[in-house]
């Protein structure tokens, strides 16, 4: 009988507590001390932990730049591994407070996942990669492929569209992870591995001949990657689109993570002094600190720093600005105004 | 009247609380913990749902019929990017019961015969079976479905140097392709020909049996059967005028098209899947023919049968209620293992459906409750078949 009693007390208690309050990510993120980032499993230039467990890449270099921002310390970061499948389900659930994984933003994802993305880190397209040993020249002379590709992705729905829309056939051969698709690619089972242009690049450096595999000229699809949050929260949404404004501004003003300090006590250009914190609204209404944007291009450096490192002229990449470079020098990358 | 005299007589009723009445108190207390599990679940339902439309996700089943725009691998129904999502569902739902009924079979069949290898007098055949059923049994599963996949794929060779017999089947990397049977409407006869050479085996074999029963005398039911339920339909299809045309495999462009294929995640699934359960059957039909005391064996030997008529007629009936209940758990085991095809990209249910329609669309828990629906039924219909047939099997005790 009082076993049976304070069970049932004790249950009726665990419903009661359950009606949980969310507090606002932002200030959950402080209390716990680091940012927990979703990032892709493995891919070289976006997400991808070196020999040391150091993880490298531009999707990461966001998740630094927003813990810079938060705690003036790139290194508050925790990342969570993702495949493509288990990524919203993991921000949905709040397991992750944001997922920087190479995704693309499109109108469902953005309107019925209960997400929503805060910018364009990198702006992509979906391309092919065929063997140089299949004689190919055009995506156009695909009909009758068999094409590896990642479950879960726009790729799926765009390689769809785009047989259908040529009138040609494809065998549709769908893995969980990159690396099984490049060993699926690599023994033949496909004629064409086909995901996002950059993508194709790093994984053509997994191959077992590299060289022997190239990437067709046909762009099929706008694919503008960005770091996503939970709808719903716009203080923490805020955070996340101005980390990534400000490592546009600065390298729109000119200012790197060698500059910075000595930018921060000499310069009089009113724009730089704006970023820096030294003047205007600083962090207050982002409820961060007013050094926020400074800590963020000390830290991880400006947009073009990271691009450069990561999948640019410095990284085995080797991926020319294209539509990445800032809008005034022809490319789509623009950051609001800092004032 | 007189129940009031009665309790008035025995004064318990009347002095005893109805709380403390035991029937009364057990009543409450099931009352209470039902309204309390009922409770919790619609707290948590509704709990969840609220949530969800707090955070903007879209919640219902609307979804099943938008179009699903990606496609397939391998469907057994007619699929195209330009079909619903619900339809997805169908897709891989039939391509899990397929690998999992092929799974079954191939691993019974195999689990048999290593089974009773095992317990071979012939030193060399039963250290085999054990070797086979100790090394499969304790490799981890999903290693053996990418060892099966990957070796498969390595060892086969590109379409264009496809291997192939008499130009009629062709194996490469991509599957095995085969001739396409087309039939054509007179096709018909020859089915109906075979179902009634079933029928009619299935008759003659239990009149055989009573007839055997009543006299003693032997009727040839396997040659007769076999010739019903091969030679009617032969025979029928001889005269129609061979109804039946092939559709041949070709390689045209990047890979054959036409005929049959069987794709390499099928087989290397499949492969893996049985396997590995088979070894687990060997091991319980081990079990079963050992449960069957030599006694058994040995009455029957003395009762002039010979060894397969003994086996066949004294061990397997008496071990099969033993080999029955744990084989029905091997079974449900490879249903649900067959789930891991997705690291291989066989387009199972939880590849197609719990994977990418889940990503597209976003649905998660109505997915993931649908996929779990399923599971459950499928195991349920499995145990309820074999528990059946266990019924049937199980030793009638006079």
């Amino acid at each position: 009988m009082k076993t049976l009693t304070s069970l049932a007390a004790s249950a009726s208690l665990l419903v009661l507590s359950m009606g949980v309050v969310y507090a606002g990510t932002l200030d959950t993120v402080k209390q716990r001390g680091h940012i927990q980032c979703g990032v892709n499993t493995g891919l070289p230039g976006f997400s991808f932990p070196d020999d040391k467990g150091k993880w490298n890449g531009l999707d990461v270099d966001v998740c630094r730049a927003i813990a810079a921002a938060v705690f003036g310390d790139a290194g508050k970061v925790k990342f969570t591994p993702l495949t493509a499948k288990e990524r919203f389900t993991a921000l949905q659930s709040g397991e992750i407070d944001v997922l920087s994984r190479n995704t693309t933003w499109t109108t469902t994802r953005d309107s019925s996942l209960g997400l929503n993305f805060a910018g364009v880190n990198y702006y992509d397209g979906q391309g092919f990669m065929v063997k140089k040993s299949l004689g190919v020249s055009s995506a156009k002379d695909l009909d009758g492929a068999s094409v590896c590709i990642q479950a879960g992705t726009t790729t799926e729905l765009n390689l769809a569209d785009y047989f259908r829309s040529n009138n040609m056939k494809y065998t549709p051969i769908t893995y969980d992870k990159a690396a099984e698709t490049v060993a699926g690619f690599d023994a033949g089972r496909c004629d064409v591995l086909t995901s996002d242009q950059s993508q194709l690049y790093a994984l053509r450096i997994q191959l077992k001949d590299p060289g022997g595999a190239f990437v067709l000229p046909e762009v099929i699809s706008k694919e503008p990657l960005g770091p996503v949050v939970r709808q719903g929260d716009d203080a923490w949404f805020n955070v996340v689109k101005w980390s990534l404004f400000a490592m546009l501004e600065a390298e729109d003003m000119g200012v790197n993570s060698k500059n910075v300090d000595d930018m921060k006590a000499n310069s009089k250009n009113p724009g730089v002094r704006r970023l820096l914190g030294l003047e205007g609204i600083g962090g207050k209404g982002l409820g961060l600190p007013n050094e926020w944007a400074y800590n963020i291009v000390k830290m991880v450096g400006n947009y073009a720093e990271a691009f450069d490192r990561n999948v640019g002229t410095g990284s085995k990449l080797n991926i020319s600005r294209g539509l990445n470079a800032l809008w005034k020098n022809g490319g789509l990358q623009y950051a609001p105004p800092f004032r | 009247m007189s129940n009031e005299t009665k309790s008035a007589a025995a004064h318990t009723p009347s002095r005893t609380a109805i709380w403390n009445n035991p029937t009364f108190r057990s009543l409450v207390f099931q009352a209470i913990v039902l309204i309390s599990v009922a409770a919790f679940f619609v707290y948590i339902v509704n709990n969840t749902l609220t949530n969800m439309a707090q955070r903007g996700i879209s919640t219902g089943f609307g979804f099943l019929d938008l179009q699903a725009g990606f496609g397939i691998l391998m469907s057994l129904i007619e699929y195209d990017e330009t079909h619903t999502y619900g339809r997805t569902f169908f897709v891989g739902l039939l391509n899990t019961l397929l690998v999992s009924f092929l799974g079954i079979l191939c691993a019974t069949l195999l689990g048999f015969i290593i089974g009773i290898a095992r317990l071979s007098r012939n030193w060399l055949i039963a250290r085999i079976a054990a070797a086979y059923i100790e090394i499969f049994r304790n490799i981890p599963l999903l290693l053996q479905i990418l060892f099966w996949y990957f070796a498969v794929l390595s060892a086969l060779p590109s379409p264009r140097q496809s291997l192939s017999l008499l130009d009629l089947f062709f194996l490469n990397v991509r599957g095995l392709y085969l001739p396409a049977p087309q039939p054509e409407a007179a096709f018909t006869a020859v089915g109906v020909a075979f179902v009634l050479g079933i029928i009619t085996s299935f008759l003659i074999a239990r009149w055989a049996h009573k007839r055997q029963d009543l006299t003693g005398q032997q009727f040839p039911v396997l040659l007769t059967g076999l010739g019903l339920i091969i030679g009617l339909p032969v025979l029928v299809f001889a005269v129609t005028g061979f109804p039946l045309t092939w559709e041949m495999p070709a390689l045209q462009g990047f890979n054959f098209r036409g005929g049959l294929s069987v794709i390499p995640e099928l087989v290397a699934l499949l492969l893996a899947l049985s396997i590995y359960t088979a070894a687990f059957i060997a091991e319980i039909v081990r079990a079963g023919i050992l449960a069957v005391s030599h006694g058994q064996t040995e009455a029957s030997f003395a009762l002039g049968l010979r060894p397969t008529l003994t086996l066949r007629l004294v061990v397997i009936p008496q071990a099969l209620r033993v080999i029955i209940p744990p084989l029905t758990s091997q079974y449900l085991n490879l249903t649900k293992n067959s789930s891991l095809a997705t690291a291989v990209g066989y387009p199972d249910l939880v590849a197609v459906w719990a994977g990418t329609t889940l990503n597209q669309t976003g649905q998660a828990v109505e997915i993931i409750l649908m996929t779990m629906a399923v599971y459950l039924i499928i195991s349920l219909l499995i145990s309820t078949f074999m528990n059946w047939y266990n019924k049937k099997t199980a030793l009638v005790e006079r």
